[in-house]
C-alpha cells in the first residue's frame, strides 16, 4: 500500500495539518495499523520535495506539527494516475484496493474505473494461469488452480464492492 | 489484446456488432445503451452481476430478441432488415447456442441431438450422424451416442450441447452460463473443450458468465452493469 498516495488523496479534499492527516487516515484506512507520526512527517517531506504538496500557511506557535499542507496540480495528477493503475494481482491486495476506492469516491472520481482496471489486471493474470495449466502436468494444474481460486476470491470481493459503491459513497460523504 | 488471437481476416474486421442497444421489459430497462463488437474467431466474455442484462444482450446479438433501439450487424448486415425467416436461417447456419441446461431434446439420443441442426438444414440422416459423431469425439463424448440426455451426467450433457452448437460449423457460438450448473472440475472440462474446438474451427464465442474462472478462458471481457457495457483497455 502506498501511504504517500493515500495521504495525497486525502489532501485533495482540502489542506490539512500533519496530525489531522494522521487522524483521518487512521479512521478510514488504519484499522489495525495506525500511522506513526514520524511516518506521516517523513512522507510529507518527501511529497514536498517532489512538488506534490506545498505548505499552505503555518499556525502561530511554530513547530513542524503546525504546518498545513495542500496538494499541488502535480499531486492531483499523481493521485489520478495511481487510482487507475491496477495493483499487481496477488493475495491480500484488498487494503490497497479499498483505499483507492474510498479515495476515488471522496474526490468525486469514477470509482468504478478503479475496479474495472483491477478486474482487467486480475483476468489477465488468470488467463496466463489458464494457459499454463493447459500445457502443464497435474502438478502445474494444481498450483495454477490454487492461484486461480485466490484471484477469483479477490474478484468476488471486487464485484460485491462494485455493487455497493452507491452505499459506500454515502458513507464516505459523512 | 484480442486482435492477435482473432483468427484470420483483417485485425479490425468486425464479425458481429451491437451498437447503442436498448431493450425494456415493461418499465424496467434491461439494456440501456449496450455495445459490443466481436471479431472473427475471438472469444469474448460478457461478465456482470445477475440481472445486469447479460442474457438480454446475448439474445439481441443473436437475433432472438429485437432491441427497442440500436442496431445489430452480422457480417455488415443489419439483423433488423432481415425477414423473420432469413433471421432464423441465419441463426441455424451461422450461429450455435449453448445454454445452462435443458437444451437437449429428451426423446432423442445424444447423437440425434447433435445431428439435429444438420437434419433441420436438410442433411441426410446417415451423413448428419457421421458428422455428429466426429464432433462428439472432439468433445470426448462419442461413446454416449445412443444414450438419451437423461442418462448422461451434467458435464457430459453440456459437452453434447457444445458438439451440437458446433456441428454446423457456425461463425459464432453463443454460450450463456454454459458451466452454470456444473461443479468446478466439470465446468473446467467443458470450458477447455469448448474453447479448444471453437479455436480449431475458427468460430467466435460470445460467452456470458458471472464467474471469473470461466471468463479467464476468453480473450477479453466486457462488463455489463445496469444494462450498460463497460470495456477496459489495459495498458500492456
Ligand atoms: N423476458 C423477460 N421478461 C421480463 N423481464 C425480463 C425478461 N428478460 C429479462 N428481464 C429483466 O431484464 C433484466 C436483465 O435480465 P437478464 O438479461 O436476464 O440479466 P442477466 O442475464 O445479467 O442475469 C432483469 O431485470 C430481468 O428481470
Ligand atoms: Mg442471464
Amino acid at each position: 500500500m502506498s501511504i504517500g498516495h493515500a495521504l495525497l488523496g486525502l489532501l485533495e479534499t482540502g489542506p490539512r495539518h500533519g496530525y489531522d492527516l494522521k487522524r483521518v487516515y487512521d479512521e478510514r484506512f488504519g484499522h489495525d495499523r495506525p500511522l506513526a507520526y514520524g511516518q506521516v512527517y517523513s512522507t510529507l517531506s518527501r511529497l514536498l520535495r517532489n512538488g506534490l504538496v506545498e505548505e499552505s500557511g503555518v499556525e502561530p506557535g511554530g513547530g513542524p506539527e503546525r504546518k498545513r499542507y495542500a496538494i499541488t496540480d502535480a499531486g492531483v495528477t499523481d493521485v489520478a494516475d495511481w487510482l487507475v493503475t491496477p495493483e499487481n494481482p496477488q493475495i491480500y491486495l484488498q487494503s490497497a484496493l479499498y483505499t483507492k476506492v474510498v479515495l476515488a469516491l471522496m474526490s468525486g472520481r469514477d470509482a468504478e474505473e478503479v475496479l474495472d482496471v483491477q478486474r482487467s489486471a486480475h483476468l489477465r493474470a488468470m488467463r496466463g494461469l489458464v494457459a499454463r495449466k493447459q500445457q502443464g502436468d497435474l502438478t502445474d494444474q494444481l498450483i495454477c488452480d490454487h492461484a486461480l481460486f485466490h484471484l477469483e476470491a479477490d474478484l468476488r470481493w471486487l464485484e460485491l464492492t462494485a455493487a455497493r459503491l452507491g452505499e459506500l459513497a454515502k458513507e464516505v460523504d459523512n | 489484446m484480442g486482435a492477435e488471437t482473432a483468427g484470420d481476416g483483417p485485425v479490425n474486421e468486425i464479425l458481429l456488432g451491437g451498437v447503442e442497444l436498448r431493450k425494456s421489459f415493461g418499465s424496467t430497462p434491461a439494456l440501456d445503451g449496450a455495445a459490443l463488437a466481436v471479431r472473427p474467431g475471438e472469444i469474448v466474455a460478457i461478465m456482470g452481476p445477475s440481472g445486469s442484462g447479460k442474457s438480454t444482450l446475448l439474445h439481441c446479438l443473436a437475433g432472438i430478441v429485437a432491441p427497442d433501439s440500436g442496431t445489430v450487424t452480422f457480417q455488415g448486415q443489419d439483423l433488423a432488415r432481415l425477414s423473420d425467416r432469413q433471421r432464423s436461417a441465419l441463426r441455424r447456419s451461422e450461429f450455435g447456442f449453448v445454454f445452462q441446461f435443458g437444451q437437449l431434446v429428451p426423446e432423442l439420443s445424444c447423437v440425434e441431438n447433435v445431428a439435429l441442426p444438420l437434419r433441420l438444414s436438410g442433411v441426410r440422416r446417415r451423413e448428419a450422424e457421421k458428422t455428429a459423431l466426429d464432433w462428439m469425439a472432439r468433445l470426448e463424448v462419442e461413446s454416449l451416442g445412443r444414450k438419451r440426455p437423461g442418462e448422461v451426467s451434467g458435464g457430459q450433457g453440456q459437452r453434447v450441447a457444445v458438439a451440437r452448437a458446433l456441428v454446423t460449423a457456425p461463425k459464432v457460438i453463443f454460450a450463456d452460463e454454459p458451466t452454470g450448473a456444473l461443479d468446478s472440475l466439470n465446468g473446467e472440462q467443458v470450458m477447455r473443450l469448448l474453447v479448444a474446438t471453437a479455436r480449431d474451427s475458427g468460430a467466435a464465442v460470445v460467452l456470458v458468465t458471472h464467474e471469473a474462472r470461466v471468463a479467464a478462458y476468453s480473450d477479453r471481457e466486457v462488463v455489463v452493469r445496469d444494462g450498460r457495457t463497460r470495456q477496459v483497455e489495459l495498458v500492456p
